[in-house]
């Protein structure tokens, strides 16, 4: 069991409402509404520069929005993985302790390698986390947001410097953490990866959400014509 | 020409003589080796314990006047040992506000004087780094939860090789001064002569074998301490990553 | 594992420093000059009154001019310096219990081998002086107020000159010690005003000799003061008339008298006897 789940789950986890960004005069965000329910794996869907980033940030609290709101189910506890997550200074398994302890929950051994078994990582335990491969730090990443027993993960692009092999291992740890019952919300601009993954598609374009669909539903029959376009393998300017 | 040769190797003739002294474990140079470590060792100990917290935590807040202060203490790095020592002998002297803990022309003095100068060095150069590695941090700490204090303590200890390498810094500048523990410590034989100090007086009796192979040691101790901060940052390199 | 170092060191620190006002602590800050204690006087002197009494002397060395200004501050316990007109005004001011002759020696005026004022073996200073003067030969003054300074300054005016107040190019100084001073004589092929006692114990002599000696008016009257607890009531006034009982005892006169280097006595004592009394 990965998550302590409430008793009884919110179905809506997390509301943006006309959500705008601005940084400087760029407009990186324009009028955003989406609403993010437990259950199904979100996929964040669009070119680079879509705004793909700040929307997942924005979600998370790292920034604030330049207009409208973002409202979050009480006590929801989200924890996020970077592009490219930055490791401690220390072993793998103190990564995982250092967040355990910083959330204030129990950090014996027991638990850092129950956390580091579900990413594959328990024989790399006391292994500098530095000196960890690209994809061993990226499941590193994932198992210290784990860590923090969250009912939602954010995931920027996570496998984006991968190569296949980690992509894989990546993607099954995703898909076995979404199926203990948390709610995985991950951008990507890889469409195979989206077709693998997505029970449920967002799609961004120049940052407004252009389509919000179930996975099955846009792959097989897209509304926009951006999206036609995207799934086609055509850039989207 | 000639002369300047001559005089040269009159010179590293006194030098040889000097290694005499250094064999022979001279009982005077050792206590004056011993003090000068025990007053720059502590000097660094304290200003470390203050400097690297203070560089920490201006790195990381946000308050008014930060800038300036930010400023004042990389210009401190340039202190003259001189004026540190003049500042800490105007407190210490029976005259001046601390007067009555009667500590002019003690070790303890030379040891605050010593650590007033490399504060701001080490201060200044933790505030550099810590800064840094919160550029890096921010939003990973941020995304963990990290409260402000939490902060401190995590990348104080993540920067930890770097701060190695600051507070040898700050040990290399204090060896290596003369003006803050002639003032206040006086060069009183057998109390607060340092390796310094005792170059200072020996050079200008004319005494060059002591100078000479006090400066050896001296220059054997720095070069030391400048191997082992290499030697920590090549271990951080190959272990910690 | 580093913390412990740390520990360590500091502790060390705090133990290397006897902190003061404990009672075992038996010191004393004696301010005196830099020639005196370059001569190394203390260093034969001090062992004897220490294993005598088992009283530390710390011995601060500095010009005439600070080591008063040190006393004056309450910075030291006694004063022992060799300039009469100022230690008799340290008393009147109130800073000194009372002044005491302890013991002479004599100054000599060094000058290059070549001597290019021509005075080499003349018994008479000033005549020397107005030579250097009419010849403008190199000369290097302490400039630092100590006793050396102060004698060299009232040899150039009983020779009606003033070359402090006119600073001629040939006239430089250097404030700083008698050492250094010789050193830069040396240096510069100058003619300087030096103490017997640093003179021979002076290691680095070069080029340099001794141009003018024995002139009375080249006598270096050295006193001892006890800092004045009425002033300063925290000077250690027992320890510090200790000091200046033996000294002025014969047992310290006969450690001075027996202070030699290269086989010549420097310091002749002459306190005058029955002159010791207890500070009031």
């Amino acid at each position: 069991m990965l998550a302590k789940l409430e008793p009884t789950i919110p179905a809506v986890l997390l509301r943006l409402q006309g959500v705008s960004y601005r940084a400087g005069s760029t407009l990186i965000l324009d009028d955003v509404s989406l609403s993010l329910d437990s259950g199904p794996r979100t996929i964040l869907m669009g070119p680079n520069g879509s705004g793909k980033t700040t929307l997942l940030k924005l979600a998370m609290g790292l920034i604030d929005p330049s207009a409208g709101s973002i409202e979050t189910s009480p006590h929801l506890r989200a924890a996020f993985v970077f592009q490219r997550p930055v490791m401690l200074r220390r072993s793998v398994a103190e990564n995982v302790a250092f967040v355990r302890t910083a959330a204030r929950l129990p950090f014996d051994t027991q638990t850092v390698v129950r956390l580091l078994t579900v990413v594959g990582l328990r024989d790399l335990a006391d292994r500098p986390a530095r000196k960890l491969s690209g994809g061993e730090q990226q499941r590193l990443a994932i198992a210290r947001a784990l860590a923090r027993e969250p009912a939602l993960i954010f995931l920027d692009e996570p496998t984006a410097s991968l190569d296949p092999a980690s992509t894989k291992a990546i993607e099954d740890v995703v898909v076995s953490v979404a199926a203990s019952g948390v709610k995985i919300v991950m951008s990507t601009h890889d469409i195979g990866q989206a077709r693998r993954l997505a029970s449920d598609v967002v799609f961004l374009v120049k940052g407004r959400v252009v389509e919000h669909a179930s996975g099955p539903a846009f792959f097989a029959a897209p509304a926009t014509d951006a999206a036609k376009r995207f799934l086609a393998g055509e850039l989207v300017i | 020409m000639v002369r300047v040769v001559n005089v040269f190797l009159e010179r590293v003739l006194d030098g040889t003589g000097a290694f005499d002294l250094l064999i022979s474990g001279n009982a005077t140079l050792f206590a004056i080796v011993r003090l000068s470590l025990i007053v720059t060792l502590a000097a660094t100990a304290l200003a470390g314990l203050i400097g690297l917290p203070l560089g920490a935590v201006v790195a990381l807040t946000r308050f008014p006047g930060r800038n300036a202060l930010v400023v004042v203490l990389n210009g401190l790095m340039g202190l003259p040992p001189v004026v540190a020592g003049l500042a800490i002998f105007l407190l210490l002297s029976r005259t001046g506000p601390l007067g009555s803990l009667g500590l002019l022309f003690t070790p303890t003095a030379m040891i605050i004087a010593q650590a007033v100068l490399i504060t701001p060095i080490i201060a200044a150069l933790a505030r550099q780094v810590i800064e840094d590695l919160w550029a890096e941090y921010r939003d990973e700490l941020t995304a963990i939860g990290v409260g402000p204090a939490q902060r401190v303590t995590t990348l104080l200890w993540d920067a930890r090789f770097s701060l190695v390498t600051i507070l040898l810094a700050g040990f290399g500048r204090a060896a290596a001064e003369v003006g803050a523990v002639m003032i206040v410590g006086g060069n009183i034989d057998g109390f607060t002569r340092v390796m310094t100090t005792t170059i200072a007086l020996e050079t200008s009796k004319g005494n060059l074998a002591l100078a000479i192979s006090l400066g050896l040691v001296l220059i054997a101790i720095i070069m030391a301490v400048n191997a082992f901060a290499w030697g920590v940052r090549q271990w951080a390199e190959r272990h910690a990553g | 594992m580093r913390i412990r170092q740390i520990a360590l060191a500091v502790a060390l620190a705090l133990s290397a420093h006897a902190s003061p006002g404990q009672a075992q602590d038996k010191s004393i800050v004696v301010a005196s000059t830099t020639s005196t204690q370059d001569s190394g006087l203390f260093g034969h002197i001090l062992p004897l009154f220490k294993a005598k009494t088992g009283i530390d002397v710390k011995v601060i060395a500095q010009g005439t001019g600070q080591a008063l200004d040190t006393a004056r501050r309450g910075d030291a316990d006694v004063v022992f310096v060799h300039a009469k007109p100022q230690e008799e005004r340290f008393v009147a001011e109130g800073f000194g219990v009372q002044r005491f002759d302890v013991m002479y020696n004599d100054f000599v005026l060094i000058g290059p081998k070549a001597d290019p004022a021509k005075i080499k073996g003349s018994k008479d200073i000033v005549a020397a002086l107005k030579a250097i003067h009419a010849t403008a030969s190199p000369f290097v003054s302490r400039g630092d107020r100590s006793g050396t300074h102060i004698a060299e300054l009232a040899l150039w005016k009983a020779a009606a000159l003033d070359p402090a107040t006119e600073k001629p190019a040939w006239y430089r100084q250097i404030g700083q010690g008698m050492g250094a001073a010789l050193n830069t004589s040396g240096a510069m092929a100058a003619y300087v005003l030096s103490d017997r006692g640093t003179w021979i114990a002076y290691k680095n002599k070069l080029d340099l000799d001794i141009a003018v000696e024995g002139d009375t008016l080249l006598f270096n009257q050295y006193g001892i003061m006890l800092v004045n607890p009425a002033k300063h009531p925290h000077v250690k006034k027992d320890l510090g008339q200790a000091f200046v009982d033996w000294v002025l005892s014969a047992e310290g006169q006969n450690a001075i008298r027996s202070y030699k280097i290269e086989g010549q006595q420097l310091f002749f004592p002459n306190a005058k006897p029955g002159q010791m009394k207890k500070a009031g």
